[in-house]
């Protein structure tokens, strides 16, 4: 509706979509996707198997679904990111329902050929809607209260949720994306000032409540923030991860210790080292180098994506796809500042390099919407 | 719902500005990723270059070969030899119980030692290998190896282990090792790295345990690659070890073996001296024990057998065995009277059967006395009275001091384990240890080698030893260190005037040649071996007065372990000493009787480096002598040396 408000004259049809498509972005995606692989191969000590082959088929396929997306108007999303968030909702609760069903804390729902896990769609849906919103909302009611605690509810009642499967990492990222939205959108600056300072208040508040009846995390949580905080405290149980993955990042040093030949990972020092610690192999056999052009390629994909929300005069198009960018820079940010040293052990994959099917796939299909932005933007 | 084109505007510039200042804080923390980066992976590389490194490497240790042990002819007596043992990868097993059941139907497996594999499976990581049985036989190990293809994850290997191929022969003076106990490392104040290897043995008794500093020999070691599980991936380098030093022994295997055979069946000690080194050529204690028993972990049966038995034969009686010498000390005193000049060789005591020392009566050995004696007299017959006599007059400090220069009361410094000092009184000594003054019957008790006076064989023998040649000749059992000669025993000659050694020499030649001699049946004829001596019979009880009265018990009706202690010292050949034997049967009875025979036996086999012909014996005794050296040629050939367990 909006969008047509921009005088469309001309979107591109049928096939011709494809020309139109965001192709650096694709090229850079195929880039990192494919430093994923050959990390993945490595890992496994010079073989396809177990890792490397189904990522690279479940990429190929992720590819068709964020052409897939990519070739549905951008305002068709838009009509759906209601209903793509409830079935997020309704998916989180299926999870929750199995999980206490099942054996304790259950993230993924088992689709047969992959793992759903709906807190990887929420993020992407949560976009959608919070996008939508603003896009219907008049640009003059922003800052109303009521109108700013209506967004609020929708982004904490999904973050609750996720939290009590418990996936600390995911909830942080869903609020921090979805404060990212609000903000974008121009809710006034003193509402963020506001939850900042009560951010550091909740802070004391989950250090001060260790130990008491209303303690606010698990153990295990505090665990990690305290390991994160001193590894030293703990070098073979929880601080062996940290400890390891310094090791492995630092030992690289400028130009890495060559394709397969870094020991830390090869020797198994390395723990979830086709996951979560993919990064500190990379760096450990690349090196400073290597690292640093992952980090390029990443911030690239960044770039591209805040161009072509800034080239389009569409609200809806620009709020999602500045989204989908915040969303993705907090999975590798998050990332390597843990494998770094610089922030907890949240359990936070590498986007498109880290192994594993439904992460990649959703993170795809939202790149879809990027595109489908761009084929379909008011020219 | 239609919006005016200039909100739109101010909307798409209100995002543009919020998604530039998202922008720039995203642009920034990259940014400090990137310092992270460079921070870790170019200025503190190194460091952690060398954690990885540290992560990756492991430096084991590699067990020095021991040095072996040899006797004076080159004959092994202690050498590492392969030892066989079963060992099981839990990883490539598969089914434990299964491999473990199959196993025991081809071999032997103890029970005890599968309780405690089983309890290491539990705790170790599944590729690390665990020993299932140890000490297994080469048949065995063939069995196993020839059923490998059935038994997965099982392996022979093969590593050393001490081996004592002499058995019984060496078993004091070489003693055993044995696995690195808590509690010996709990004595060391640094001990070293090596003594952690599993089943590493080191030297518990004996010369194995007295030169473990030259047996024992350097750890090599090996730099490997491990994984986080421990798992060696591979040998990056290897140093090896340097194996310890080899020691020959002083000793002559065969002479040795012939000694002990020689002893079979008597609680003894023997030990032979050679006059110009002070090599000891032979040092026996009997009943001994199979050292490989220890090796390999003795069972409580074994060792309780071995505990119990009356003849103790893990003692070792020839250095840590001190007996009182009896008769075998007169030399000494008479040559403290000589050198105190109290007597002259030609002086006479009357000997009625006893003396009356203070107001006791001290005893001679034979009821009706000598008579008139002399020096010469005194020792062929070994009179008592002769030495009551001068001792008295000499005093017991002269005596121990001359006791003292001839090796008696001294410890000498063998590498054996609990080598004993004895003991020569003086009158000090007394008043500090017992807090009593000295008596003059306690100068008549020491005279003839009884009372306080306690001496080793190895001390006898030295003694004999130094009156032969003069010199403070001085043990000597370690001939050499990786073929390095060690400093010889001969010593310097004794501060003793040479014809008062003359006189004492002279007359044990008497003892041992004269018809009248204590020792004559004992006697040697071959010319150019005649040999010098000296009895001795050592109370172990008191002879009451009332025994006394009705005549004193025969040894032979008394209780084995109150029977006398017979000793026997001599040297020969008498005009140019070669060896100096001592011998001591506990409780054997007469010196003469018992310890004589074996001394000459022993003497002429180390003269003749073999049986001797037998012509050197007396033609009456050829006859039993030709019958005892098959028999003893038959137990030294034959199936076990003794190791004390056949004796009746």
């Amino acid at each position: 509706m909006s969008y047509l408000e921009h005088n469309v004259k001309s979107t591109p049809t049928g096939l011709r979509k494809f020309l139109f498509m965001n192709w650096p972005l694709t090229l850079l995606l195929i880039s990192v996707a494919s430093v994923g692989f050959l990390m993945l191969y490595s890992v496994a000590g010079g073989s396809f198997t177990p890792w490397a082959e189904p990522q690279m088929k479940r990429f190929a396929l992720g590819l068709a679904v964020m052409m897939i997306v990519a070739m549905v108007p951008i305002w068709f999303w838009r009509n759906m990111s209601v209903v793509a968030y409830l079935t997020s909702i309704a998916l989180l609760f299926a999870v929750e329902l199995v999980g206490t069903v099942g054996m304790g804390a259950q993230r993924w729902i088992d689709l047969g050929f992959m793992r759903l896990q709906p807190s990887e769609l929420m993020k992407v849906t949560l976009v959608m809607l919070l996008a939508a919103y603003y896009d219907w909302l008049p640009a003059k009611r922003t800052s109303r209260p009521i109108w700013v605690i209506l967004p609020v509810l929708l982004i904490l009642f999904p973050t609750f949720m996720v939290l009590r499967q418990p996936d600390l990492g995911t909830a942080i990222l869903l609020l921090a994306a979805g404060g990212a939205m609000m903000f974008f959108a121009g809710v006034h600056w003193a509402y963020f000032g506001a939850v900042i300072g009560a951010g550091v208040g909740l802070i004391f508040a989950v250090f001060n409540s260790r130990g008491t009846d209303w303690q606010l995390l698990k153990d295990y949580q505090y665990r990690r923030i305290d390991t994160f905080l001193d590894p030293s405290t703990d070098p073979l149980g929880a601080g062996y991860h940290i400890t390891q993955s310094k090791i492995a990042l630092g030992s690289g040093g400028w130009s890495g210790r060559g394709f397969m030949q870094g020991t830390q990972s090869r020797l198994n020092f390395l723990p979830e080292k086709h996951t979560d610690f993919i990064f500190t192999t990379l760096a450990e056999e690349f090196g400073f180098v290597g690292g640093f052009s992952l980090l390029a390629l990443y911030t690239l994909i960044i770039i591209f994506c805040v161009v072509t929300a800034l080239a389009t005069r569409d609200r809806f198009s620009s709020l999602v796809t500045l989204g989908i960018a915040v969303n993705f820079f907090l999975f590798f940010a998050v990332n390597m500042s843990m494998v770094m040293g610089l922030a907890p052990v949240v359990g936070v994959p590498l986007p498109l390099v880290s192994y594993g099917g439904s992460a990649m796939l959703v993170l795809l299909a939202a790149f879809g919407l990027v595109q489908s932005a761009h084929i379909h933007r008011a020219r | 719902m239609k919006r005016n084109p200039k909100e739109l505007e101010v909307t798409h510039r209100q995002v543009s500005r919020r998604a530039l200042v998202v922008g720039g804080l995203q642009a920034a923390f990259v940014g400090a990723l990137g310092m992270r980066m460079r921070y870790m992976q170019v200025d503190q590389a190194d460091e952690f270059r060398l954690l990885a490194e540290e992560n990756r490497i492991n430096i084991r240790l590699i067990a020095p070969a021991r040095g072996q042990l040899f006797d004076r002819n080159g004959k092994i007596l202690g050498q590492n030899s392969p030892s066989y043992r079963i060992i099981i990868v839990r990883e490539d097993a598969g089914d434990v119980e299964k491999v473990i059941s199959d196993l025991s139907k081809l071999i032997y497996l103890d029970p005890e030692d599968l309780e405690r594999a089983r309890a290491e499976m539990r705790r170790a990581p599944a590729f690390l290998p665990i020993t299932l049985a140890d000490q297994v036989t080469w048949e065995e190990i063939s069995k196993v190896a020839v059923n490998a293809p059935s038994l997965p994850g099982i392996t022979p290997e093969v590593g050393l282990a001490r081996h004592y191929p002499q058995k019984g022969d060496f078993a004091h003076v070489i003693g055993y090792v044995g696995p690195v106990s808590d509690y010996d490392l709990s004595q060391m104040e640094d001990p070293e790295p090596v003594l952690r290897i599993p089943r590493f043995q080191i030297g518990k008794v004996g010369l194995e345990a007295k030169r473990e500093d030259l047996l024992r020999g350097r750890a090599g070691a090996k730099r490997v690659e491990v994984n986080a599980g421990g798992r060696v991936m591979r040998e990056l380098s290897r140093r090896e070890g340097d194996a310890g030093a080899d020691l020959q022994l002083s000793v002559d295997g065969d002479l040795q073996r012939y000694v002990q055979a020689r002893l079979e069946g008597e609680s003894a000690s023997a030990v032979v001296i050679d006059c110009d080194t002070g090599d000891l050529r032979a040092i026996v204690s009997a009943p001994s024990f199979d050292p490989n028993l220890f090796v390999r972990g003795i069972s409580v049966a074994d060792y309780k057998r071995l505990t119990d038995d009356p003849y103790r034969p893990l003692a070792n009686k020839s250095v840590q065995g001190t007996y009182p010498p009896g008769s075998t000390f007169k030399m000494v005193t008479a040559l403290a009277a000589l050198e105190a000049g109290v007597v002259g060789p030609g002086d006479t005591s009357y000997c009625p059967g006893f003396h009356k020392v203070g107001n006791r009566r001290f005893h001679c050995w034979k009821r009706g006395g000598h008579g008139t004696v002399d020096l010469l007299l005194s020792l062929k017959r070994s009179c008592d009275v002769y030495y009551y006599d001068v001792a008295v007059k000499t005093g017991i400090d002269n005596i121990s001091a001359m006791a003292n220069k001839l090796g008696l009361g001294v410890k000498h410094d063998l590498p054996m384990s609990a080598v004993r000092s004895g003991l020569t009184p003086t009158q000090a000594w007394k008043e500090r240890v017992h807090g009593e003054g000295w008596l003059v019957g306690d100068t008549a008790n020491a005279s003839i080698g009884q009372g306080f006076m306690l001496a080793s064989p190895l001390q006898l023998a030295v003694m004999s030893a130094r009156i032969a040649t003069g010199r403070s000749v001085t043990p000597r059992l370690v001939k050499s260190i990786d073929g390095i000669e060690q400093p010889s025993g001969a010593g310097e000659p004794l501060d003793i005037d040479k014809r008062n050694l003359r006189y004492i020499r002279n007359a044990m030649y008497a003892v041992s040649n004269d018809r009248r001699g204590t020792a004559y049946g004992s006697r040697i004829i071959e010319d150019s071996y005649r040999m010098a001596g000296k009895t001795g019979t050592s109370q172990v009880r008191n002879i009451t007065k009332a025994e006394r009265a009705a005549g004193v018990i025969r040894n032979s009706d008394l209780p084995w372990e109150r029977r006398d202690h017979a000793l026997f010292v001599c040297y020969a050949p008498f005009d140019k000493p070669k060896y100096a034997v001592a011998v001591v049967v506990e409780h054997g009875g007469g010196g003469s009787k018992a310890a004589a025979p074996v001394a000459r036996d022993v003497m002429l086999q180390a003269l003749y480096n073999g049986n001797p012909p037998l012509e050197a014996y007396p033609s009456k005794d050829r006859e039993r002598i030709k019958e005892q050296q098959e028999r003893l040629d038959q137990l030294r050939n034959g199936i076990a040396p003794s190791d004390g367990s056949d004796r009746a």
